[in-house]
């Protein structure tokens, strides 16, 4: 697809609200940026499972140890999604996860952060998850029809990890003296990293436009950060929590909560690959990756001997 | 129960101590499953893992809490992050730090072929009615978890010569502490006799010939059955491997004992 008619037509789709399915034309850029978004939302889900994982086996109790287990498995089923549709532009799960263990794909940068106390995990939950949901919820509209549904998929659950993860913050909170800490200084450490999830503001984001042209997104980074904040601001007041924002106030104007700068040196530099956990995390997943080469290995000389007994008896 | 503790005297006692027994099993070997999580092989085994680390904790858990219902107690998982290791009685087996992938899925399959056959058997023998039903709803799970099992069993032992190698010596590495599934002693004897639990001797040989089946299918070797089998950890004698385990588990709980995490 590369005439100007062609290209006119794809768009009339695009704006027409109809989606694109795997076997239609579309331009080699959609498709590019597409893959490049969507393996990096994948791969995203995947390293998402470590600073979690972190916290499984030191749960404080076993009802907690269960929906912490159960969050990070639906993190792999995610990122399992997530690379089939990816595949259905013809790329290939292998090579995609090569790309960011060994090449240049990224993932979002908050997960480059640690847990450190068990109220980390309770606000990964509130905030991080929370935030995943306003960019998902816009995603599962995405034009991209297997992209669109697998959002939609993932945003159900993506709902209940919020809501777990805010009752038992909220619990914290109003607990003894040593939880309430736990759970501001959580509050404290992931606020800023989160509202970074957004990507960086439109006018330093160069993709955002083409990607709403073609719908692929439907809201800008800042867009999505102010509804993301509005709620925020309300769900914190509910639970007694400080958002570690001395600037935040209400604009009766924009009726949208005003915040303060957010320190976009340190965005870019963890985007980077300098960030507290960049390297240990990339270290977590390589060492997988690797130490279950044998696995694979194993498991496809299984299959290929089974085939060939089966076509000897038949 | 401890080393110190007392054989159970009650049908009550006894009951309480082979469901600890069950429980105290699941939970060791669903936290060594659970450490998987993240660093699984591949994204489907992954899940697979974290899903039988799941069913495990959770079939722990309802164990637990039926033994603090006998017990009065309302703290469910107090027997989780309250007893030293002196006190818990999982198998040795299940303890062991997590391996290689040939190490994780040969014990898998060991525990759960023995898991099959114990359910089995306690289906039969228990009379409690809320525990039966406890045990039957388990009883499906341990059916995937052994057909899961026994088919990487196959996978690697047919598979390349590496896993071959590694699976081969996974089984080696375990086989000394199949033995004390097997075994009686007078804590042991004292629950058959109060018919809630099963002599575990009578478990061998149908063990064995599970066990043989997928070992023949996955070309592996049957390890010597006459070499030092380690025993005792039914009555607290554990590895050194257990109480590191329950530092980490019950570190958070233990440290804020007033605070409520539920
Ligand atoms: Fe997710
Ligand atoms: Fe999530």
């Amino acid at each position: 697809m590369n005439t100007e008619q062609e290209l006119k037509q794809f768009q009339e789709r695009i704006d027409n609200g109809e989606k694109i399915e795997p076997k239609d034309a579309m331009p080699e850029r959609y498709r590019k940026q597409l893959i490049r978004m969507m393996s990096q939302h994948a791969h995203s889900e995947i390293v998402g499972m470590l600073p979690e994982g972190n916290w499984i086996t030191r749960a404080p109790s076993l009802k907690r140890k269960m929906v912490l287990l159960a969050k990070v498995q639906d993190e792999a089923g995610h990122g399992l999604y997530l690379y089939s549709a990816t595949e259905t532009l013809g790329a290939r799960r292998q090579d995609l996860v090569e790309d960011y263990l060994y090449g240049s794909a990224k993932y979002s940068s908050i997960f480059n952060y640690p847990t450190l106390t068990y109220a980390d995990i309770c606000v990964i939950g509130w905030l991080v998850d929370g935030a995943a949901i306003v960019n998902q919820t816009m995603l599962a509209k995405s034009s991209y029809g297997p992209y669109a549904r697998a959002n939609l998929r993932i945003c159900k659950e993506e709902s209940f990890h919020k809501k777990q993860g805010y009752e038992m913050l909220a619990k914290m909170a109003s607990g003894t003296p040593e939880q309430q800490k736990m759970a501001q200084d959580a509050v404290n450490r992931w606020w800023w990293p989160t509202l970074m999830m957004f990507g960086p503001h439109d006018s330093d984001s160069p993709n955002s436009a083409e990607l709403i042209r073609w719908g692929v997104k439907t809201k800008t980074n800042d867009e999505l950060r102010v509804h993301f904040v509005d709620r925020m601001v309300m769900e914190a007041e509910a639970i007694g929590i400080t958002l570690p924002d001395p600037d935040l106030r209400y604009n009766e104007e924009t009726g949208h909560w005003d915040f303060g700068l957010i320190p976009w040196d340190e965005f870019w530099s963890v985007v980077k690959g300098d960030g507290p956990m960049n390297r240990e995390r990339i270290r977590a997943r390589r060492h997988a990756y690797e130490e279950g080469a044998w696995v694979r290995e194993a498991a496809t000389e299984y299959a290929r001997k089974q085939r060939l007994r089966a076509e000897k008896a038949s | 129960m401890s080393t110190f503790d007392e054989i159970p005297k009650t049908q009550q006692e006894a009951l309480r101590t082979v469901v600890l027994w069950l429980a105290d099993d699941r939970l060791i070997h669903g936290h060594r499953l659970s450490e998987w999580a993240g660093h699984g092989p591949e994204l489907e085994e992954d899940l697979a893992l974290a899903n039988m680390a799941l069913d495990m904790i959770g079939h722990a858990s309802s164990l637990y809490a039926y033994v603090a219902k006998l017990e009065g107690r309302e703290e469910e998982d107090y027997h989780a992050y309250f007893r030293d290791d002196i006190d818990f009685t999982n198998c040795a087996m299940v303890e062991l730090p997590r391996g290689d992938f040939a190490f994780t899925m040969a014990r898998q399959f060991l525990f759960s072929v023995h898991a099959f056959l114990l359910y089995q058997a306690l289906m039969d023998v228990l009379e409690d009615e809320e525990l039966a039903g406890i045990l039957k709803k388990h009883f499906k799970e341990i059916r995937y978890h052994l057909r899961h099992s026994g088919e990487w069993m196959r996978r690697l032992g047919d598979g390349t010569d590496e896993s071959r190698e590694r699976v081969q010596h996974a089984l080696d590495d375990l086989w000394m502490y199949t033995g004390e599934l097997f075994t009686s002693n007078a804590h042991i004897e004292a629950t058959v006799r109060f018919e809630v639990f099963t002599d575990p001797a009578t478990l061998h040989a149908p063990w064995m010939e599970m066990v043989r089946q997928v070992l023949d299918d996955a070309t592996l070797t049957m390890p010597d059955q006459n070499q030092y089998m380690f025993d005792g950890a039914r009555q607290g004698r554990h590895t050194e491997h257990l109480g590191r385990l329950l530092a980490e588990m019950q570190f958070l709980r233990r440290s804020y004992p007033d605070a409520s995490w539920t």
